[in-house]
This record gives structure tokens, C-alpha cells and sequence, in this order.
């Protein structure tokens, strides 16, 4: 398939691999920015093949896992409520709430749906004209364009009976967050390229400057990763710290400017709370003014929830790259797909799940042990 | 949630007010939105991601991405026996 095979061709894989051990000569820490990005480079053991001492970090870009507790709470209660419609992708059915999580609710004979596009709520909304059709519309810039349009339309169409329960997160903050934690030891970057296709990466060049770390727009194919693997360890190699765009084909600077203007007509920037990292300003888009007709947390005055996390849950220190998911105590024992304590297990995204799904149970060796 | 996968526009038609269309994934057929890609023609590639085209896959680009690798190729095979074996490549 065109765009897709020649990028998995394992050939050239290799031969970008063999440019990457000719040109490190020592130690580098990466950090890939996106959970797709993680899954594929688990998927593929791209990590296991990188010199020694190159190691990969796992970054927080899986929206399921650092959408906070409050707003699970929030949606299981309102997919409790009667004649309501839950809509949801399907990553978020299975993340553990205070009590309970979204299947639960279904198996209760709640009515929970799984779509693939959010406007597939608008058909829901229109089909069920005596039921309240909720989306539950989490995500990073890459899924906020399609819920913008979602609620866009629901005014054009003058669809009453749909709302959004929203709470979208944005990159370049949670960086400068990351960057500036005492913590976090990351020297490169590999930018999320489906983030970079709507928003481009012009954002993203006063924190390689003032952070002096390389980043690279990277793809998610084997060879579209080892390529941005490259990029970064050539820039620190030479003692660069430059924004380079290993994913030309499907980025821009500039990124989509249609989707911005929608997303400045629909959204206003917010703070937001990032589970495991905490409140980050600017770091959120919430519905404008003129939208809130639209917004659920408002529609449905839910009450306030008493939020549970599992205390054995590190999910924390996983999304900011800290901690391996194998070097969890919970992860495969108290803690696994089947039986998750926190997202980062279940989410298609997650690194913990990807981790588990992928066999790498072992927690690697510490030197000297 | 961040992925997204290229596909070929196949048609592209209106509804409700919206720019739609179906695109070619290998086989599998999908509608999506083609509201943010207004530059869109039939027969054009596209990264589609919870049923929205993110933007029309620069044909030049991709051409010279593979033709870059296509010279790190090259250049191995050039130096061929000459040059040094990298450490722990398959390790």
C-alpha cells in the first residue's frame, strides 16, 4: 500500500540503523513525544537495535492516560444518568474510575457507544431526538479538530440534544513543563507528527532554543522513527539544538491552517490538570463562551465526586518518562490489562500496555546488579 | 488516539454542509471529513484520523525522503567491505 509499505520496507530500516550506529560515539537519552510513537517502537524493538547507551524515553502523549480521575468520575456519573447517551472512543471504556469504569456502566444497562468520528454523535443526537447524546472528548491537538467541527455542526444543524464533556490537552506546555523538571533527564526529542500536521512545529522552536534540545517532527512507521532517531543523535552529535522535520511528506511549519481557524472559533486556551503532572497553564482548550450551550459539564450538573486513584499506581512517574513501566512493582502482577490500576494499561496508547502487550515484562538490569 | 493512516481519496461529494468523501485504505473503504483539506482532488493521498483528513501527503517530499534513504543505502554499499562493522548492530 503506497505512504505505508515502503516505510516498513525492514531493508532500509536497517541500513538507517547501521548510519545511526556509524555516527553515535556516546550516550544519548531520546524522548518520543506520542504513545503511538512508543507502541510502534515497542512493536517493532526499534530501542533493542539503537547503540548501546542510546536509550528511548516514553513521553505522556496518550490522551486517555493523563486525562484526570475527576473527569472519569464526571463521565461514569453521566453516563449513569437515564436517558442519556454516552459516546466515547473506544481506549476510554475500560480506564478505572473512582468506582467502577464506563463498561461497568454498559453492563448495567447503561447506554454507552464507541465511535470513530465524532460526528457520528450528530447522527446518534438526531436518531434519539428524546435522549441526551453526550461525547466524551478527550485528546491532544490531533483529535481536537474533529470535535470542534462536532460542535460546530451541532450549531449549524441546530441539534439541541448534543453536548461534549471536553477537556483537550496541548504539547508545547506539558514540554516546557517536562523540560524544566529537575527529574527529567531528556536530551533530544521526537515530536509527534500527527500533533505537527494540524498545529505545524513553529511552537516548538523557542523551547529547542531555550532548552538548547534537538527536536524532530517524526512519523510512526519503522522507518519514518529510525529517521527521526538519526536526526536527533546527528543534532547532538554536532552540538545542535534545532527543530527538523523528519516527516516532510506530512508536515508543514505552518501545520493546517483550516483546522486552527475552526479550533479558535470553537476553543479558548485553559489551564488544565495533567494526571500524574498537575496543573499546567495554557495547556488546555475548553469551549468558548458562545459554545456553551454545547458543554456537558455544565448541561449536567454533576455533583462533586470524592476521586480515588489506586495508591500502587506509578502512572506518574511513567508519563514523565521516570519510571520504565517494567520497573513498576504492580506492572504484570497487581496490574495488567485485564485487571488495570491505572490508564497507562489499558489505553491503546499507554506505555504500560504497550509494555505488556509486547513481552517486555523483564525489568531491564540495573549496571552493577 | 494520535494515529493516523494514509489513504487515497476515491470521491468527494457534500453533506449536511460538509465537505465528505470516501478514501481507499488498501481495500477498506471509510468516509472522513474533508472540511480541513480544501485543496483536496481525487486520486490525492491523505492521513486520516478519527474520521478526518489531517492534511494531503506532499507527493515531492515523500519522493525525496526515500530517495534520501535509497543514498544511505548507496553509500553503504560503496564502502562496502571498507568500512568499519558497527558495533552490537543485531545485538
Amino acid at each position: 500500500m503506497k505512504h505505508l509499505t515502503e516505510y516498513r520496507d525492514a531493508a532500509r530500516v536497517r541500513e538507517v540503523l547501521d548510519e545511526i550506529h556509524r555516527l553515535t560515539t556516546r550516550p544519548w537519552r531520546l524522548m518520543e513525544v506520542c504513545g503511538g510513537q512508543t507502541h510502534s517502537i515497542i512493536r517493532h524493538g526499534i530501542d533493542q537495535l539503537l547503540p548501546d547507551g542510546v536509550e528511548m524515553i516514553h513521553g505522556p502523549g496518550c490522551p486517555v492516560c493523563v486525562t484526570p480521575q475527576e473527569l472519569i468520575d464526571q463521565a461514569i456519573a453521566i453516563a449513569s444518568l437515564p436517558d442519556t447517551i454516552l459516546v466515547s472512543f473506544g481506549d476510554m471504556l475500560r480506564v478505572p474510575g473512582s468506582r467502577g469504569d464506563l463498561f461497568q456502566v454498559k453492563a448495567g444497562g447503561g447506554d454507552v457507544r464507541v465511535v470513530y468520528s465524532p460526528l457520528e454523535c450528530l447522527k446518534i443526537a438526531q436518531e434519539n431526538p428524546d435522549k441526551e447524546v453526550v461525547f466524551f472528548g478527550v485528546g491532544f491537538e490531533t483529535t481536537a479538530p474533529a470535535n470542534a467541527m462536532a460542535v460546530f455542526q451541532a450549531r449549524q444543524l441546530g441539534i439541541p440534544n448534543f453536548s461534549i464533556l471536553v477537556s483537550h490537552v496541548r504539547v508545547p506546555p506539558a514540554l516546557n513543563v517536562l523540560l524544566s523538571a529537575p527529574e527529567v533527564y531528556v536530551q533530544g526529542f521526537l515530536l509527534a507528527g500527527h500533533v505537527c500536521a494540524v498545529m505545524g512545529y513553529w511552537e516548538y522552536e523557542p523551547l529547542a532554543a531555550r532548552y538548547r534540545v534537538p527536536m524532530v517532527v517524526t512519523g510512526f512507521e519503522p522507518l519514518d522513527l529510525v529517521h527521526g532517531i538519526r536526526m536527533a543523535i546527528r543534532q547532538l552529535e554536532e552540538g545542535r539544538a534545532e527543530v527538523e522535520n523528519a516527516y516532510a511528506r506530512a508536515v508543514t511549519r505552518e501545520g493546517n491552517r483550516p483546522a486552527q481557524q475552526l479550533l479558535a472559533t470553537v476553543f479558548e486556551e485553559c489551564d488544565r490538570n495533567w494526571r500524574g503532572i498537575g496543573l499546567i497553564p495554557s495547556s488546555g482548550w475548553r469551549l468558548r463562551p458562545e459554545f456553551a450551550a454545547y458543554d456537558a459539564a455544565q448541561r449536567f450538573a454533576v455533583e462533586h465526586i470524592n476521586t480515588q486513584e489506586s495508591p500502587l499506581c506509578r502512572a506518574g512517574d511513567v508519563l514523565k518518562g521516570v519510571l520504565r513501566p517494567n520497573e513498576c512493582p504492580a506492572f504484570g502482577t497487581l496490574c495488567t490489562p485485564r485487571k488495570p490500576l491505572g490508564a497507562p494499561m489499558v489505553s491503546s496508547e499507554g506505555a504500560c500496555a504497550a509494555y505488556y502487550n509486547f513481552g517486555r515484562v523483564e525489568a531491564p538490569k540495573q549496571p552493577g546488579s | 488516539m494520535c494515529l493516523g493512516i494514509p489513504g487515497k481519496i476515491i470521491d468527494i461529494y457534500e453533506q449536511a454542509g460538509l465537505r465528505m468523501g470516501r478514501v481507499d485504505f488498501g481495500g477498506v473503504i471509510k468516509e472522513a471529513c474533508l472540511a480541513y483539506v480544501p485543496e483536496a482532488q481525487v486520486g490525492d493521498y491523505t492521513i486520516v484520523h478519527v474520521g478526518f483528513a489531517l492534511n494531503i501527503i506532499d507527493e515531492a517530499e515523500a519522493h525525496r525522503t526515500l530517495e534520501l534513504f535509497n543514498q544511505i543505502g548507496l553509500l553503504d554499499e560503496e564502502l562496502g567491505d571498507g568500512a568499519l562493522e558497527p558495533d552490537g548492530t543485531n545485538k
